[in-house]
């Protein structure tokens, strides 16, 4: 048995374990530069406050009905994900983090006397580690699980546990379930099944013809269409052990004083790292730079610093790696030193597929991944760095707008709790 | 010096590979793992959080105002455990006391009342103070 464990409304259950003031209220989490909602609470979803809605087109009802608003504080949220997927890990013998907020776990060789109450266990261990709300859903396959964990969302809110473990139970899933809202049936797939008259997962499974699946909706739908039959055919992914960080650093040939000569250099750096977290197909949280003068000549003076900056979401695109390269190198630059070395690192590297966007980025995100395989491409072809970015100076109006920021209450130890 | 510069430079690199070179130390047979206070003072890393102790309400229970408090969230409160409590939205560190029914919140410092909950009050226990940490050398006492 496979279940998934989905966190509530996570963005803003992440908010009230540090603001337990909101339990109970109305809270909305918005998008990067506070565009629009992307985590609603119950509360919120009551008050007709719908996802991916633009936030101006809701400030009187914000207003009117005092509903709470945070910008989205990725270092916080990633740190609870980072929390409640290592407590589910530590309870099941195998588990795949889906996305930021999900996570399958394989039940099979767990003792329990009923599969409901292990859930609730799941649910409870996580809640009392974290503080997190989850739902659990339990089936034979990952696509009915992902489908129970729905139906439990709906129809068991307060349980927040469903297990379609017999035959009726899953039977009764399916026949719950409109074809639309099956894991894995795009659009596309919708128009196709609901054309041919199947309007519940349970239809397809019982009256569709395999051939006629494999033929219409290749082996794609062919697995899916198992899956709903309970045969396992998505494979559990192996964590792979990945690099903790990528490092470019080099001297410089001569000692530089300029501003724009060490930015070239960065930049340089930087797209080197973007390569290698490409081709190993991970992303960085974090983009370290650093820059020092030359130790072995006493008559100069001596300038040595070093920045951390976070990205708000873990990436490995250098347009977005260079922008906060740049950034960092902004901060720390000095002028009037004779700089001999510089370098950047990229830290906290996660598997690409683990990296969850925010709705709106998805859509640039894949335009830009595509522009960077092909700079990949092209410098392959032609030899390193033949494609390469203009540096920009970014240091002016680059600005993250975050008006409702909560603090980073488990990163930085200056922005903890306080109790008196 | 230059040691201090490397040092410096990796504040935030969590880790830094070493280059061997020359020959091998004859005290590394003798190499332990060094001692790692996160491992000691913290069980259950998915559920410690740190909390800041702002006053003095707890200064006979070992916590000055300011000292770091290392908090396990997955814990239950046994009677006069040191918790950290939300009240209406307001968080508190005290000795826990549960009698019959009724549940309290007393501080170690005669200053300070001791709260009674009431059904009125919005309070919940959010996890158990399990060490104290004060950096005396930064103590301004």
């Amino acid at each position: 048995m496979i279940a998934l464990i989905d966190c509530n409304n996570f963005y803003c259950s992440c908010e009230r374990v540090f603001n337990p003031g909101l339990l109970g209220r109305a809270l909305i989490v918005l998008s990067n530069n506070d565009g629009c909602a992307i985590s609603r609470s119950e509360e919120a979803k009551e008050l007709g406050i719908q996802m991916a809605q633009p936030a101006f087109m809701i400030d009187d009802l914000i207003k009117k009905e005092e509903v709470n608003v945070f910008s989205s504080n990725y270092t916080l949220y990633d740190d609870m994900s980072r929390r409640v997927m290592q407590v589910i890990k530590e309870l099941v013998p195998r588990a795949e983090v889906y996305s930021v907020d999900e996570i399958f776990a394989d039940l099979s060789g767990m003792k329990y006397k009923d599969l409901e109450e292990l859930g609730s266990e799941i649910k409870d261990m996580v809640g009392r580690c974290t503080g997190i709300p989850v739902t659990v859903g339990i089936a034979p396959t990952k696509t009915l699980a992902k489908m129970a964990n729905r139906y439990a969302k709906k129809n068991r809110p307060g349980e927040g546990v469903f297990s379609a473990d017999t035959k009726e139970l899953v039977e009764m899933l399916l026949s719950a379930t409109k074809i639309g809202d099956v894991w894995g049936i795009g659009k596309q797939f919708e128009a196709l099944l609901s054309g041919k008259g199947f309007v519940t997962a349970l239809d397809l499974v019982n009256r569709a013809p395999e051939e006629w699946i494999r033929k219409e909706m290749s082996v794609v739908g062919q697995r899916l269409f198992h899956e709903l039959k309970g045969i396992n055919c998505i494979p559990w992914e192996e964590t792979t052990k990945v690099r903790k960080n990528i490092c470019t650093s080099r001297s410089f040939g001569k000692l530089i004083t300029r501003k724009n000569e060490v930015a070239q250099s960065i930049a340089k750096f930087t797209s080197s790292c973007g390569e290698k977290l490409r081709k190993e197909k991970t992303c960085a949280r974090r983009v370290h730079v650093f820059l020092q003068t030359n130790p072995h000549r006493p008559q100069d003076p001596q300038y040595f610093q070093s920045i951390t900056l976070e990205l708000e979401v873990a990436t490995n695109l250098t347009t977005l790696l260079l922008k906060h390269a740049m950034k960092a190198l902004d901060m720390i630059f000095r002028e009037g030193y004779n700089y001999q070395k510089a370098g950047v690192m990229v830290l906290d590297l996660i598997p690409q597929k683990e990296v969850q966007l925010g709705l709106f980025e998805t859509l640039t995100y894949e335009k830009d991944q595509k522009l960077m395989e092909k700079v990949d491409e092209l410098n392959k072809v032609f030899g390193k760095d033949v494609v390469r970015f203009g540096v920009q100076d970014y240091g002016q109006n680059w600005k993250l707008k975050q008006g409702n920021l909560s603090a980073a209450y488990t990163t930085r130890l200056h922005q903890i709790i306080k109790a008196s | 010096m230059l040691n201090n510069l490397v040092t410096m430079m990796c504040q935030s690199i969590p880790y830094l590979g070493t280059v061997q070179a020359g020959f091998p130390s004859p005290a590394s047979d003798y190499a332990e793992e060094e001692i790692d206070l996160n491992r000691e003072l913290i069980e259950r890393p998915a559920a410690t959080f740190y909390v800041r102790a702002v006053n003095d309400s707890m200064i006979d229970a070992h916590i000055p105002p300011g000292a770091l408090l290392v908090v396990d969230k997955s814990l239950r409160p046994k009677n006069y455990s040191i918790v950290i409590a939300s009240v209406d939205s307001e968080f508190l560190v005290k000795y826990y006391v549960k009698d019959k029914g009724s549940h309290t919140l007393v501080p170690a410092n005669g200053k300070y009342k001791t709260l009674v909950i009431t059904e009125d009050m919005d309070f919940r226990i959010w996890g158990v103070v399990t060490a104290v940490v004060i950096q005396v050398s930064k103590y301004p006492v």
